[in-house]
């Protein structure tokens, strides 16, 4: 299971959270400082597992991120995910925003929180791997935006 | 004019959206607080507003803003509005908002239900989907409960999307309502084999996260999912499945055995780093299941160290951490092949990744050995030096002590060696372990008795020096130390040196700034010191060196009683007030050394940590029942609950304390506990509270910093270094000593064996330095068996530990709002709640068999003894007809088994080789009837005859070894729904507990074949080509040794066994294995088999050499191999949509067959079906149901079976007829047998 998504950039600004277990609004953002401080502190060239985060989980938790130009992306999961397979995940995550904004920068990411959730929601739901085919992912994006787009113009039409 | 309108609602619409926002807060940054604050107050303007679309634009940016920590649940109301726009666009920004902020506190849920119901079923399958995303995080008990039965039949919805996201959102609703799971895991069961990847993974995805909390529930699994194992190639579903096998093999090795082979194939084969580690996990995890029994698989260790190995080489850091993570895992059952490896790891210990070194730490605990754990704790003692984190350190400390203390000191040959160790460690600023450092000295000072005067001249330097340790630690536990220093040399401090200077030590005025319990210790055990120079200078006359002492105290002690602390300023006190005394008699001459050391006699023993819980409670001993009268109601009226109890039952007052209710004992018992916590008096579990030295504001204390680059060395303490090269030239002396020994033996036995060097030097012959007296601690007397169960109570998945083999019953069906139509209900289903409600008690054949299989596990000494009665039972069953066994069986059902004389069990091999013989030769008549016209005792006579034929089987294997009594009702259990494997039809239908059947024998060895979920083909590579693998137990009955088996069978133009390449058609496959006498062993052949229409019989031959100690002869056993039509088809569960669809197509050829004079209740006909035939129910309406199976080469199978009177039809329907032909011609062969 996957407790939580965070994105941040690299002066722990959120760009997106995703908690899959409730914490309060207070807690939430003690998190990400206290991830924000974990992940921060290391070097690019060391791994990409950290333990100890002793907000979320405790000892059967790990934190697995990835860090990108001026964003990191940490995913804190349970020992039923594979830590390899996280990474590929992020990867994945990663490579579908760049598909769907189509050269991805942190600026699309704090301009378009609610489109970055709506992509997510197609990787993981409710802490789970939802899909891993990313032009399955992207697909299904495209499809739901063009849904939305169509609703606009009858709205607008609505009123020509 | 309409323009402006229009331009006019779209700019208030529109006045500020998210990306306004986010750009005015980025313009704000130096107000940014003030500035959402106003934003917040255009929300709530928005929100008013009846434009839907204003609201879901001013829901967006709460959703932005809850992200920067703002609490917006005010908005709940306005989300859920949002929620049910009937736009996609709007809805979708609704569930999000939801998901992000909803929880189960969130009152306006329970507003939401109908809303997502509506949007559950809507035709729009996006409004589905993002309703079903939504709902996933914010699902509570409520909403799982109300909406199970609408996610089921999303379950099976036309469109993937769809089905994947319900079968994912199912593990949620199971966490909140733990009831749906038994009726809805048919269906999840049935996803693992849906034909889209993406519905497969989810279900994969959804088993594993239930099974890895409650594993046994899902053994029954296991061949399903080895089946997806060797056939699927998504890796995202490989890992999740190999995983799954991980946390399943530690209940069943068998499994593991089998899993071994394809994870191997896995790990040399794949690409994938992700997916190679999980498998060599995964055989690790095998591996350590298997340690007992299965001592065979060292070159599965050495692949897996070996792939391991390469993973910590790698310069990728995520793989070196990875590696070393398993390799902890191999550790624990397999040190040695870890150990060889040292280098490695102690090369990870100077990673620059601290998470690294943590993990390489982690694995330095299983490699030490008596010989090298000095040399290890050196070079971690230099990394103590060298690590610059104070987290790390305090981890290294923590490991040192780990690791020399483990298994109670196993390792440690020198004692001085290790107490210089801790001393070093006292040099540590900073670190939190001082109380850890202690306890350790206390350990060993205690139980170590001939340390003793070692520990307590070190302790006595380190109190002597104690102004290094203490003058820029206040903060932290270091000097913690001195507690233990101080308790050491007042202990045994006959041990000491100077014990004048020592309590001089001890009572120097900078004492006073210690922590108060450690105060406490040092004017305590300065008593005791007291005593000892009392005790020194006895019998001298005017000893001026007594009184010297005595004058000491009182000099001192004063600085102590006026201490704020409650314990120091008492024992200061009374220790002053005792001196004074003291003096007083020393003045006049008296002798008082004796009466002083009286105070302090006697030996303190060592406590087991667990001692005071294991204490048993005396018989008739109730600890909660009141010693004397309760006290009266008044005597604590600010207490409320009492003020309570008090109005509601005060009639019963005088009775309640007889009988007083669990609630209320909890709450007595929590009072207690404050109260113990509250009493300074109540002896606490841990001796050294830190609760004193904890006092506020001790952090603030100016420190003052001293310069300690230069490494510390205390004046006359010995380094550890020095102990390490003692240690290594004294091993060297006795090893130069030992060899001189054996060279004496050698000269003595002149030469005549030339004997190799002594080798590498081992465990054994390393002996520790001085005689170690470890005194073990002590336990009280009869103390109770270990009582650790510490399972969290709170878990979630507790509810879930749920037997999913039970059929279901009546009650249990998810709740459906009564005016919807009924869901589909799958099979499983079906077969239940028509079955159940007519007789709870009737069980159908397949149930009772896994009733069967809990009873079997229940305990083994149950079964043993009801073996011992079957085999008597066997007997009877030679001797007597049929209806007596049955009776007599009856009988045995409803008396519990007793116990039977030693004759009796010890049942004449001969008979017992006899009922081999003839059910090997000639097929038996069938015991299997039931007995229908007396439809109350139908339960039990069935139930009592499969056991008759399971004893029958058991019986064959049996002999003298027992062997494979146990062999595969595991493998089996995976067939739970019918899935009973391919029988020979020959060898008579098998009993529901076995697969192995006997194939052949003869007084040296016995043939035994398994088959069926072995059966599998290669649809990728020939359409029209099947491979089938049968797996033969050969077992050794004779007393000689077996070998150079070899294994052949006549090859028919259908079936071929499969040689190795360049191996001629008729040559013989050799058995890789021999047999000594009364072992048993598998060996597995494939065949390919062109066409499965017809049936086949194989006619083979085993040849081996028979070797006793005198003569060894060739032998021969001939055997056939039966494969029926039946054997091909796979259990395969069908919808009846799917199946109305598949007899619709036209494609399929229709054939029937009457079976006349069936007096047997339908549904154990169908069971029976089911059972022999591989066949699965797909519907069933009073006495007509319909069936369906495939073949390994994707023919359908249909049947529609009806009933009346005594007559079965069956119309049957394939695409394949004669393969058709021959099924059906099987059952009837199986019902003729009746």
């Amino acid at each position: 299971m996957i407790k939580a998504i965070l994105i941040f950039n690299n002066h722990g600004k959120p760009r997106l959270i995703r908690f899959y277990q409730y914490f309060a609004e207070d807690m939430q953002q003690q998190i990400i400082r206290e991830t924000f401080h974990l992940v921060s502190k290391r070097d690019d060239n060391v791994c990409n597992f950290l333990e100890g985060g002793s907000l979320i989980g405790g000892s059967d938790y790990k934190l697995i991120y990835r860090h990108y130009a001026t964003l990191y992306f940490v995913f804190c999961v349970d020992s039923s995910e594979s830590e390899l397979g996280i990474l590929d995940l992020i990867q994945v995550f990663v490579e579908t925003l760049d598909k769907c904004f189509e050269n991805v920068c942190e600026l699309d990411l704090i301009f378009h929180m609610d489109k970055v959730h709506y992509i997510l929601q197609e990787v993981v739901m409710g802490g789970m791997v939802l899909e891993t085919n990313m032009n399955e992912i992207v697909a299904q994006v495209e499809l739901q935006n063009r849904m939305e787009k169509s609703e606009v113009r009858t709205f607008l039409n609505s009123f020509l | 004019m309409a323009l402006k309108i229009v331009k006019g609602s779209i700019d208030r619409m529109f006045d500020k959206n998210l990306q306004d926002l986010v750009r005015g807060i980025r313009n704000h940054k130096d107000d940014e607080a003030k500035y959402i604050s106003t934003c917040i107050d255009e929300i709530k303007q928005e929100l008013k507003q009846d434009n839907i679309a204003v609201k879901a634009n001013a829901v967006c940016k709460l959703t932005y803003l809850q992200m920067l920590g703002y609490d917006v649940s005010w908005a709940a109301f306005n989300i859920v509005e949002v929620m049910s726009s009937s736009k996609f666009t709007y809805k979708r920004i609704g569930y999000l908002a939801a998901s992000q902020c909803f929880h189960e506190g969130t009152d306006v849920i329970m507003l939401t239900t109908n809303q997502i119901r509506k949007d559950l079923s809507s035709p729009n399958q996006y409004d589905t989907g993002v309703a079903l995303t939504g709902l996933s995080c914010f699902v509570t008990p409520d909403l799982a409960r109300d909406l199970a039965n609408d996610i089921m039949t999303l379950m099976s919805h036309t469109k993937p999307y769809i089905r994947k996201k319900a079968v994912l959102i199912m593990y949620k609703v199971f966490l909140k309502y733990p009831e749906s799971l038994r009726p809805a895991f048919p269906r999840l069961k049935e996803k693992l084999e849906d034909p889209d990847p993406g519905v497969q993974s989810a279900a994969v995805n959804v088993i594993c996260e239930l099974a890895r909390r409650n594993p046994k529930n899902y053994l029954s699994l296991a061949p399903l999912f080895f089946k997806l194992m060797t056939s699927s190639t998504n890796n995202w579903v490989l890992i999740k499945i190999i995983k799954l096998f991980g946390a399943l093999t530690p209940l069943e090795p068998r499994l593991g055995k089998k899993l071994i082979e394809p994870l191997t194939n896995l790990i040399h084969s794949t690409s994938a780093m992700s997916l190679l580690y999980e498998c060599v996990n995964t055989v690790i995890a095998v591996l350590i299941s298997l340690s007992s029994g299965m001592p065979n698989h060292s070159a599965s260790i050495q692949l897996c160290v070996q792939k391991l190995r390469i993973l910590i080489e790698d310069s990728d850091q995520n793989l070196k951490y990875l590696g070393l993570l398993a390799m902890s895992k191999i550790l624990k059952t397999h040190p040695k092949s870890v150990q060889s490896h040292k280098d490695l790891i102690l090369q990870c210990l100077d990673d620059k990744d601290e998470s690294i070194r943590l993990r390489a730490l982690d694995l330095l605990y299983g490699m030490v050995s008596k010989k090298n754990l000095m040399e290890i704790v050196k070079k971690l003692m230099l990394h103590v030096d060298k690590a610059e984190g104070t987290t790390y350190r305090d981890e290294l400390l923590t490991k040192i002590i780990d690791i020399c203390s483990q298994s109670n000191f196993q390792y440690i040959t020198n004692f001085e060696w290790y107490i210089s160790i801790l001393v070093e460690l006292t040099r540590l600023e900073g670190t939190r372990h001082g109380h850890l450092i202690a306890s350790q000295m206390l350990d060993v000072a205690i139980r170590v008795k001939a340390i003793r005067g070692f520990a307590v001249a070190q302790m006595a330097t380190l109190l002597d020096n104690a102004h290094l340790l203490t003058g820029n630690t206040q903060r932290n536990g270091i000097c913690e130390v001195l507690y233990a220093a101080a308790w050491i040399c007042g202990e045994f401090s006959e041990h000491l040196e100077d014990p004048m200077q020592t309590l001089e030590a001890m009572l120097r005025p900078k004492v006073a700034t210690l922590p108060g319990h450690i105060q406490a210790v040092y004017v305590q055990n300065a008593a005791k010191l007291f005593a000892t120079v009392l005790r020194k200078h006895d019998g001298e006359t005017e000893s001026q060196a007594a009184q010297e002492t005595s004058q000491l105290l009182i000099d001192r002690l004063p600085l102590f009683v006026q201490s704020a602390n409650l314990e120091v300023q008492e024992r200061a006190s009374c220790i002053l007030q005792l001196v004074k005394y003291i003096q007083k008699l020393q003045q006049k001459n008296v002798e008082v050394a004796e009466e002083v050391t009286a105070l302090f006699a006697g030996e303190l023993n060592p406590v087991a940590p667990k001692a005071q819980k294991k204490v048993p409670i005396p018989e008739g001993l109730d600890l909660d029942a009141w010693i004397n009268e309760p006290p009266s109601e008044s005597e604590s009226e600010d207490e409320k609950p009492k003020a309570v109890f008090a109005k509601e039952e005060p009639k019963h007052s005088r009775s309640r304390h007889t009988e007083v209710d669990e609630k209320e004992l909890a709450r007595r018992r929590e009072v207690r506990k404050q109260e113990q916590a509250n009493n300074p008096f109540y002896i606490k579990a841990s001796p050294s509270s830190q609760k004193v030295y904890d006092a506020p504001g001790v952090e603030h204390i100016p420190v003052v910093q001293i310069d300690l680059s230069v490494p510390l060395k205390v004046p006359g303490m010995p380094m550890s270094d020095q102990y390490l090269k003692l240690e290594v030239e004294r091993r060297q002396k006795e090893k130069a000593e030992r060899k001189k020994k054996e060279k004496k033996k050698k000269r003595e036995k002149r030469g005549k064996e030339r004997k190799a060097d002594s080798g590498p030097e081992s465990e054994e012959d390393i002996t520790p330095a001085h005689q170690v007296d470890i005194v073990t601690e002590e336990m009280p007397e009869n103390a109770l068996p270990s009582d650790d169960d510490d399972k969290d109570p709170n878990d979630p998945h507790k509810a879930l530990d749920i037997d999913l083999d039970k059929p279901l019953a009546d009650s249990e069906k998810l709740p459906v709002r009564t005016h919807r139509p009924e869901a589909l209900k799958s099979p499983a289903e079906d077969r239940d709640s028509e079955s159940v409600p007519q007789e709870t008690k009737k069980k159908s054949g397949k149930e009772k068999k896994k009733d069967k299989e809990k009873d079997r596990k229940r305990s083994k000494e149950e079964k043993k003894k009801k073996k011992k009665h079957k085999e008597v039972e066997e007997e009877l069953l030679e001797s007597q007809p049929e209806e007596a066994v049955q009776s007599e069986e009856t009988k045995e059902a409803a008396a519990p088994p007793t116990s039977t004389s030693a004759e009796e069990v010890t049942a004449p091999s001969s008979a017992a080789a006899a009922v081999d013989t003839s059910s090997a030769a000639a097929p038996e008549s069938e015991p299997d009837e039931p007995k229908d016209t007396e439809p109350e005792d139908t339960k039990s006579s069935k139930h009592k005859k499969k056991k008759q034929k399971k004893e029958k089987e058991e019986k064959e294997k049996k002999k003298k070894k027992r062997h494979h009594h146990h062999h595969q009702h595991h493998s089996d259990a995976g067939g739970e729904d019918s899935v009973q494997n391919g029988t020979v039809e020959e060898e008579e239908p098998l009993p529901p507990m076995s697969n192995y059947s006997l194939l052949a024998e003869n007084s040296y060895i016995k043939m035994m074949k398994e088959d069926a979920d072995q059966v599998y083909d290669i649809q990728g590579n020939h359409q029209d080509e099947s491979k089938v693998v049968v797996s033969v137990i050969f077992e050794n009955k004779s007393d000689s040794f077996l070998k150079s088996m070899e294994f052949n069978v006549l090859d028919s133009l259908n079936s071929k066994l499969q040689r190795p390449e360049g191996a001629g058609a008729h040559d013989s496959l050799t058995v890789p294995f021999q047999l000594p006498p009364g072992v048993s062993n598998e060996a597995r052949f494939v065949f390919s088999v062109q066409s499965i229409i017809m049936p086949q019989k194989l006619k083979g031959t085993l040849t081996f050499i028979v070797k006793s100690d005198e003569s060894s002869t060739h032998e021969k056993l001939d055997f056939k191999l039966h494969f029926t039509c039946t054997s091909y088809l796979i259990t395969t569960p069908c919808y009846s949509d799917a199946y109305a669809k598949l007899l619709e197509s036209g494609d399929l050829k229709g054939s029937s067959l009457r079976l006349e004079g069936i007096n047997m209740p339908f549904h154990h006909l169908l069971a029976r079906i089911c059972f022999h035939h591989h066949f699965s129910v797909v519907e069933r309406i009073d006495s007509c149901a319909s069936m369906y199976s495939r073949s390994i080469q994707g023919h359908h199978v249909c049947l529609l079976v009806k009933t009346s009177d005594q007559t079965v039809s069956i119309d049957a329907k394939c695409d394949e007829p004669s393969l058709l032909g021959n099924v059906l011609d099987e059952i009837k062969q199986t019902f003729s047998k009746c």
